[in-house]
């Protein structure tokens, strides 16, 4: 599995015999104890640690939890608030799992974010990559799954709207839905299809991870020169103890963060309408998925024109599945030779303001699409007064202080009978989360294709000889103190 | 390139403030000036105002609204506030068995002739419903449905304090006021608020004429309630107040209940209490969480401290 | 030189100690999150709380018996007749296989007192936990008690094994007389 020569040698007999049978040991100290590792890796590569932490939580708190839980309408909300009241600690294992989600997407996050910055999916690393990209596709149809499980309000009138955007595909898409579904709603019969898949999806996540890890064992980790290793004695050190420590640092560093959640804020992150059950006739007054899909989320509600035959609602399901399609071209994108964006001085400030982006994605997929991004830019809405002429719609409309109430007012009563005269006021236009969100939505892709144009004419700064040479030229101070004094 | 990334992280700011603040037609939901005793890093109920609270509850909210996901047993359950150390078991706690015995509810079981009988309630069982099902409390309630208050607090922004806000926040009757109109050679008989002399209002200034909110028959107007009041209300539509209203009229006048433990029972008193006992209510574990949150902190961070040490040590000859 | 070497074999003591530390601080930790783990298998408190019942046994006919389930196992209350308390009192209990005086099998009302007549059992043959048939099926065996049809285990009156492959007597649950009337019977 792991590129590099193996060290292993049997110490016992028993260990003699394995090995020529099941070289499992041999395996696993090839993979975790001598896998040589750049020795200057910083914490942005403790991530993959601290997921695979999140999944092994995720997994053993889930199978806890549904020996508890019950699939059905009647019985789900019932038998999750059974567990947080009844179950002995079934309250910590529900807002550990309830909260593992959301701390599984902010590394995740993270870890993405590092991979873009150094270059982590660039030649010899694609299939890695897009390996992970395939983990992030599951990760978030997981989550999906699993937030209709409780069976509240949330739940349902979201999982309502995603499967309403197969709907969207043309010709097929209604039957897909119903497919999906298993009926003409989502009902008892869809809740425990969805249960078994996200019962399932963790198992293949897992499965993903060993390929994942797998593929990055066989170039090696990146490292943040981007410099590939050229001598391992000079250049690495084994994974054991030297990353093992420093990931369980960063994994207990990781976990506080995690406990305070837990303990502190565990439904801060969760909406309140999802601890209402479930009703098919009353949709929540602003629906809005977890934090964690808020920028796509965002980009689905910025398409709100049509494109020739595409109408907007399948526009902007295309865009919102091509944000993450994009991530599986990146690396045929991004034109550079060089890896890390260090030595990039013009796509690194293309990467900051990507971070950007997604940032403010997510603050227009929370917000009201209609609402004003600054509220003190916004002027006074003025008052229009609605009536018909001979049964057209006409209005008139009125702007200013008190006055301009008065003056509707006097004009609603010097209206004749039966003009149908009605008061309201209107909003001023102003620069909604709408238009925002089709900004930012171009200004996503805008980073890939700059990717593309960057790679071609950028000048990168000079690449260090060697990881060695590029961690001895960061350290001279230090290497001066430790001269002694004679 | 630096002024570049101060105006990221100011952005990134801004996206968070911005997160902070979602919009909403209500007033913003205030909890009592000096806080409830169960927020923070080691906040507990106060065990005699939840006690309170569950006499409200039973002498006022119960005739509407049910409790499904409580049982009796859970009054008296560690951390409830009937809890007696001598009863571990809440089955036998005196106290709780005769809080439950208070109430007739049907036995889940059909008796020898397959018919449900009514007895009196036992720790075990769920708290009584005030209606067999969603039709009738329907029916007897004008259309509305009043919600069920098990898990209420965490299922409202704000929780506690909308609460607390909402069964203190509606106009006082004497701001109540009939009145007669003519309109289009009509009739027409109103009831409404003169917006003007809500003072409860606060930042609403009806600087733009007279300010009349109809009242709609069975439906009460209250500031803190989810909804657009401006189809109700005569005056500038731009200032249209805050909130919306709702089926259920103010509950919890002056003395409306009599506390056994003497305390006097004021309207604002009252809501507090009632509040605290839903918040118990919706995160019964609370005092638990924080119990184990706090031995969970300190364990990781002597981990982390050591593992600093460790990871100090093995680097320490390494280059990086 | 000397010195040198002197402070690194201190440094290597110091080294294992911080790693023999830290990593039994986090096994303790793992181990504290394991017992969540193994605890929420134990019955929760709603599960609890159904395992306790008050039997009204004023409604037991005499010479019958009622069976209840409580937490789903079943319990035997038997309202016996007085030649049926002679016939459990009158047995030489040293040729018995589970030697169990009557007495010993009831328990005291809260005056010290015996209610000989109720007889409260576990439904469950202590065989292989198969329900015996008793007056209710109007088969009591030789004994007159309770009867096996699985394999033929025999109880007498007082619920004691007197014939049959069971290893011992109906056990008694755990109960108590709330009032004259009413036993509460928990697991």
């Amino acid at each position: 599995m792991s590129g590099h020569e193996s060290k292993y040698t049997p110490n016992s007999a028993f260990e003699r015999w394995l090995d020529t049978r099941l070289p499992i040991i041999r395996f696993a100290n090839d993979t975790i104890i001598t896998f040589p590792t750049p020795k200057n890796l910083n914490y942005w590569y403790v991530f993959g640690g601290i997921l695979a932490v999140c999944l092994a939580i995720q997994i053993i708190t889930g199978v806890i939890l549904a020996m508890h839980y019950e699939a059905s309408v009647d019985g789900a909300f019932a038998s999750v608030e059974r567990i947080m009241r009844d179950v002995p600690y079934g309250w910590l294992l529900r807002y550990i799992h309830a909260n593992g989600a959301s701390m599984f997407f902010l590394a995740v996050y993270l870890h993405m974010f590092r991979g873009l910055y150094y270059g982590s999916y660039k030649a010899p690393r694609e299939v890695l990559w897009i390996i992970g990209c395939v983990i992030y596709l599951l990760m978030m149809a997981t989550a999906f799954l699993g937030y209709m499980l409780p069976w509240g309000q949330m739940s349902y009138h979201g999982s309502n709207v995603i499967t309403g955007l197969f709907g969207a595909i043309p010709l097929v898409g209604e039957s897909i839905q119903i497919w999906l579904m298993g009926g003409p709603s989502i009902g008892n019969q869809t809740l425990q299809r969805f249960f078994s898949l996200h019962y399932l999806l963790p198992f293949m996540i897992a499965g993903a991870v060993i390929l994942h890890i797998w593929a990055l064992h066989v170039p090696g980790n990146t490292n943040p020169t981007g410099v590939e290793v050229k001598d391992v004695e000079k250049d690495t050190v084994p994974f054991h103890p030297y990353y093992t420590v420093k990931d369980a640092f960063a994994i207990a560093i990781f976990l506080i963060m995690f406990a305070v959640f837990v303990f502190y804020a565990p439904g801060v992150l969760g909406h309140a309408d999802n601890y209402i059950e479930a009703n098919a006739l009353v949709t929540p007054a602003h629906i809005v998925p977890e934090w964690y899909l808020l920028p796509f989320y965002a980009i689905l509600r910025a398409i709100t024109f049509d494109l020739g035959p595409i109408d907007a609602k399948l526009l902007g399901v295309i865009f919102m599945f091509a944000a993450i399609a994009v991530l599986f071209l990146l690396p045929w994108l991004d034109t550079s030779k060089v890896k890390s964006m260090r030595y990039r001085p013009v796509a690194r400030q293309f990467f900051f303001g990507f971070v950007v982006v997604c940032f403010l994605l997510g603050w227009c997929g929370a917000a009201n699409p209609d609402a004003a991004v600054i509220p003190a830019l916004q002027g006074e809405p003025s008052l229009v007064v609605n009536y018909t002429v001979d049964g057209a719609p006409a209005s008139a409309t009125y702007r200013g202080g008190a006055e301009a109430f008065e003056q509707a007012k006097a004009f609603m009563a010097s209206l004749p009978e039966g003009t149908n005269a009605s008061l309201a006021a209107v909003p001023a236009p102003t620069f909604a989360f709408r238009h925002l969100s089709l900004i930012l939505t171009f200004l996503y892709f805008g980073y890939f294709a700059a990717l593309f144009f960057i790679g071609l004419t950028e000048k990168p700064k000079a690449l260090p000889e060697s990881i060695h040479k590029s961690v001895l030229k960061r350290k001279p101070k230090e290497m001066g103190n430790a001269v002694p004094a004679e | 390139m630096k002024t570049f990334r101060i105006l990221a992280a100011g952005l990134v700011g801004l996206a968070f403030a911005g997160l902070a603040h979602a919009a909403g037609g209500s007033k913003h939901p205030h909890g009592p000036e000096a806080g409830w005793p169960f927020e923070g890093f080691t906040g507990q109920y106060d065990k005699a105002s939840v006690q309170r609270g569950y006499q409200v509850y039973k002498q006022v909210c119960a005739s509407c609204h049910g409790m499904k996901l409580l049982s009796y047993r859970n009054l008296g359950e560690p951390d409830g506030p009937f809890y007696d150390p001598a009863f571990p078991n809440p089955n036998d706690n005196p106290f709780v068995k005769a809080l439950a015995a208070e109430n007739e509810v049907m036995n889940a079981t059909p008796n020898d002739a397959g018919e449900f009988e009514f007895r009196p309630a036992v720790p075990a069982d769920r708290f009584r419903s005030p209606f067999p099902n969603d039709a009738v409390a329907r029916a007897a309630n004008g259309g509305a449905l009043p919600p069920d208050l098990s898990v209420i607090v965490k299922a409202r922004h704000y929780g506690a304090d909308y609460i607390y806000s909402l069964m203190t926040g509606y106009p006082d009757f004497s701001l109540y006021e009939d009145r007669i109109i003519e309109e289009n050679g009509e009739t027409i008989y109103q009831t409404v608020i003169d917006m003007a002399k809500f003072e409860k209002l606060g930042s609403y200034k009806p600087d733009h004429g007279p300010a009349h909110m109809i009242q709609p028959t069975g439906q009460y107007y209250n500031p803190y309630m989810a909804g657009d009041a401006t189809p109700n209300f005569l005056g500038d539509p731009r200032h249209t107040p805050p909130g919306g209203f709702l089926a259920m009229g103010p509950q919890l006048p002056d003395g409306r209940v009599e506390y056994t433990d003497g305390t006097e029972a004021t309207t604002s008193q009252m809501a507090y209490d009632v509040a605290q006992f839903l918040a118990w209510s919706a995160e019964p574990k609370l005092e638990a969480r924080k119990r184990t949150g706090l031995a969970t902190m300190v364990f990781l961070l002597v981990l982390t401290t050591l593992l600093w040490f460790s990871y100090k040590q093995i680097w320490r000859k390494v280059e990086h | 030189m000397t010195t040198e070497t002197h402070d690194e074999a201190v440094d290597e003591d110091r080294r294992n100690f911080i790693h023999i530390a830290t990593g039994s601080v986090a096994l303790g930790g793992a181990a504290m999150f394991a017992w969540t783990l193994v605890d929420q298998w134990n019955p929760a408190a709603d599960t609890r709380a159904a395992s306790a019942l008050d039997v009204d046994v004023s409604k037991v006919p005499l010479g019958g018996e009622i069976r209840i389930l409580i937490g789903g196992k079943p319990f035997f209350v038997r309202h016996r007749t007085p030649a049926e308390i002679s016939a459990a009192e009158s047995v030489n209990i040293s040729i018995l296989p589970d030697p169990e005086s009557d007495e010993a099998r009831l328990r005291p009302k809260a005056d010290g007192s015996l209610n000989k007549a109720i007889l409260v059992t576990s439904g469950a043959c202590t065989h292989l936990g198969c329900v015996p048939v008793g007056p209710s099926q109007g088969n009591t065996g030789d004994y007159g008690g309770w009867y096996c049809p699985c394999h033929g285990s025999h109880y007498d009156t007082s619920g004691r094994i007197r014939k049959g492959p069971a290893p011992s007597n109906l056990p008694v649950p755990n109960y108590r007389w709330v009032s004259d009337s009413v036993v509460n019977i928990s697991l």
